[in-house]
């Protein structure tokens, strides 16, 4: 076991991915000599050289577009986006190119890529930098969404995600980057799309992902001094869900919360809630509830604590699903 | 235009003439092979159209006018080189040894690929105007990371060259030196847009602002056009990085066959074109240069037929995919909500047989 933070956890997972296999390659703005915005590649270019850590024009279709090449080619490209406001640029790429492919060419390309974004907002930041695109990429078909919580997550989903054959989508909570933890350098906690059981409890689900779940958690332990057992559970991987981890869950608790920053319109929460719903109907003691993000532009950074879900957000969602006792 | 330099060994009337920069080494033989290639795409081509016009293809997107920048491109690609097309390269495809039944079973509506990408070194065809632009910059990036002398030449139309993907492209390929050549063919019209929306200046000429070179060919001249992309070819191959090649070309035909050029061009136009005919050019060129018999082309011609034939024959009998099988493919690896969808279909009764 080694403490280090998320940022520092993804650059050692990035290096051990890089030196198991040569065709692993980085591409992004700022990720050579600066380490990247969020110093997540630091070193990397120093030691691997520039045509393995490529410092990428400032053009997101293009990082994207140049993946899929490269892909075809037989590398592993991951590519890093600055921000999550910055994505959009590449969206068509992401959704026409990178989704497609293998099913196009029935099977003979794999679009064997990581395409790396910091989401998520917390950071007191400017508009564009705080953005929670996650519904856009879990909807299409050909795409894997995935976002680690911990630093031993980070270390290890990274590598798991750039030995995968599908592309995935690496959501990196950036409101965690510097949060220190353990990470077990000998085996991974999990595979990649299994989600995390983060706390036992019995009267409530509270299901969270990305930068919610540390929130989550402070709510389940609030509600404990209060009397009541919530059970948290980190999705990990957004698209596919492990729906037989949260319906397990709610199969005991029967009572069902999800977090999420994102807008609750047409979101993952919509999805989990309808999925659980149809999964575990006779279950269910209460309506399932949300805590969300609200329907408008990420707002200034002065007031985006009351826009984003919070512990009493949280909490008074753990009592109105309680309040349902029959 | 007139003033614009373009890159010709043959005029409309079949005329040998001699370049600055660019001369064949081609024999009679390849010339001729060149026209045969031509008269072949041209006749599958139409035979296609009418495949759709008897509702036998969704859709077709016929290349009549521009056989001889695609067989001149086609040509000059060596085995080993991998070609980025569009949606309209049936003439590259044949080039590169694909089966055109093959090119006809996205039309058919059977997939939405067609062959083996790595078999032929030929990708799949891109419909999002430009996409494929990038994805061609990239490989040729994996290119240069193997050390490998090998060119990638992208194909897109001058429509594409609005597009941002295709402008990124311009930019990556020239930061990187990436060994690729952009092959635009303007056949002037993008639908029903003409040429002069896309761009102010003729097209070659944007390669200089992003730094590397352009030129312009005579589209219908295949002698020119394989000539001009030979050397770009064995530039790219050799590390001197990318070129920007504009076909001058000409689409006689519709866009689709759901395109009605009619409303938006006049005939006195695409009546100048047909004198500019790519296939009666080289065929002049072969009759009074190198006294080649009439029956040798009659041959050709006969040929032809037998292939489109042939290639009728290939798509009616050709089978509608297993329902089930849109869950094949659709992911590399096991996805939940593929074993979920395929479930479903099994117990709906759908699918298992094709």
């Amino acid at each position: 076991m080694t403490a280090m933070t998320m940022a520092k956890a993804l650059n050692e997972g990035l290096r051990r991915a890089m030196e198991n296999d040569r065709k692993v390659v980085l591409m992004g703005e700022d990720i050579g000599k600066l380490g990247g915005v969020f110093r997540v590649t630091d070193g990397l270019q120093k030691d691997f050289g520039e045509d393995r850590v490529i410092d990428a024009p400032l053009a997101e279709s293009a990082i994207v577009g140049t993946a899929v090449g490269l892909a075809i080619r037989g590398y592993r490209p991951v590519c890093e986006i600055q921000f999550d406001g910055f994505v959009y640029p590449a969206f068509d790429q992401i959704v026409s190119q990178v989704a497609k492919l293998h099913k196009r060419s029935e099977g003979a390309y794999k679009m064997q890529m990581v395409i790396r974004i910091p989401f998520g907002g917390g950071i007191g930041a400017i508009e564009h930098h705080s953005e929670s695109p996650e519904a856009y990429f879990a909807h299409t078909p050909g795409l894997r969404v995935v976002s680690p919580t911990t630093p031993n997550d980070a270390y290890w989903m990274i590598q798991q995600a750039v030995a995968h054959d599908d592309p995935i989508l690496f959501l990196e909570p950036k409101c965690r980057y510097w949060v220190k933890d353990e990470v077990d350098l000998a085996a991974p906690p999990s595979g990649l799309f299994d989600a995390a059981k983060r706390r036992d409890g019995t009267d409530v689900t509270v299901v969270a992902y990305g930068p919610s779940v540390r929130t989550a958690l402070k709510a389940a332990e609030a509600a404990e001094a209060e009397g009541r057992s919530v059970e948290v559970i980190d999705l990990r991987s957004i698209a596919p869900l492990d729906i037989p981890i949260l319906a397990a869950s709610l199969e005991k608790t029967g009572r069902l919360v999800v977090v999420q920053e994102a807008t609750s319109s047409v979101s993952v929460s919509a999805e989990i809630v309808a999925a659980l719903t149809e999964q575990c109907f006779y279950s269910l003691r209460a309506p399932a509830l949300r805590v969300t993000g609200f329907h408008t532009p990420y707002p200034p950074s002065r007031v985006e604590e009351d826009y984003l879900p919070s512990v009493d957000r949280i909490l008074d969602a753990v009592d109105r699903v309680m309040g349902y006792e029959s | 235009m007139n003033e614009t330099p373009l890159v010709q060994l043959l005029t409309p009337e079949g005329e040998r003439v001699q370049d600055e920069y660019y001369d064949t080494s081609l024999s009679q033989n390849d010339i001729f092979s060149m026209y045969r290639d031509m008269v072949i795409i041209r006749r599958l081509c139409n035979e296609a159209t009418s495949l759709q016009r008897q509702g036998q293809l969704a859709l077709w997107a016929p290349l009549q006018g521009q056989e001889a920048a695609q067989i001149g491109a086609g040509r000059a690609l060596a085995p080993s080189d991998f070609s980025f097309p569009s949606y309209r390269e049936h003439g590259v495809a044949w080039c590169r040894g694909i089966p055109p039944e093959k090119w006809l079973r996205m039309f058919r509506g059977v997939t939405n690929g067609g062959w083996d990408p790595n078999v032929y070194r030929h990708s799949v065809p891109t419909i999002v105007i430009g996409n494929q632009a990038l994805n061609a910059v990239g490989y040729a990036m994996g290119v240069q990371r193997d050390g490998a002398e090998e060119a990638v030449i992208v194909f897109f139309g001058d429509g594409a060259t609005s597009q941002g993907d295709v402008n990124e492209a311009f930019v990556w390929a020239s930061s990187f030196d990436a060994p690729v050549v952009f092959f635009v063919q303007n056949n002037q019209w993008a639908i029903s847009e003409p040429t002069v929306k896309q761009s102010k200046i003729p097209i070659y000429r944007r390669a200089q602002g992003f730094g590397f070179p352009g030129v312009r060919v005579d589209g219908n001249d295949v002698l020119a056009v394989h000539a001009v992309t030979t050397k770009a070819l064995a530039n790219a191959r050799e590390g001197g990085g990318p070129t920007l090649i504009e076909a001058f070309t000409y689409r006689m035909g519709a866009h689709t066959t759901s395109d009605d050029p009619t409303r938006y061009r006049v005939d006195a136009e695409v009546e100048a074109w047909k004198h500019r005919d790519p296939i009666e050019r080289v065929k002049a060129y072969l009759v009074r240069g190198h006294r080649i018999a009439a029956k040798k082309f009659d041959a050709v011609l006969e040929e032809a037929d037998e292939m489109a034939l042939q290639l009728r024959q290939d798509v009616l009998s050709m089978p509608d995919p297993d329902p089930l099988s849109i869950f094949d493919d659709a992911y590399a690896a096991d996805h939940p909500l593929i074993e979920e969808g395929r479930r479903e279909m099994i117990e709906l009764g759908i699918g298992g047989h094709g």
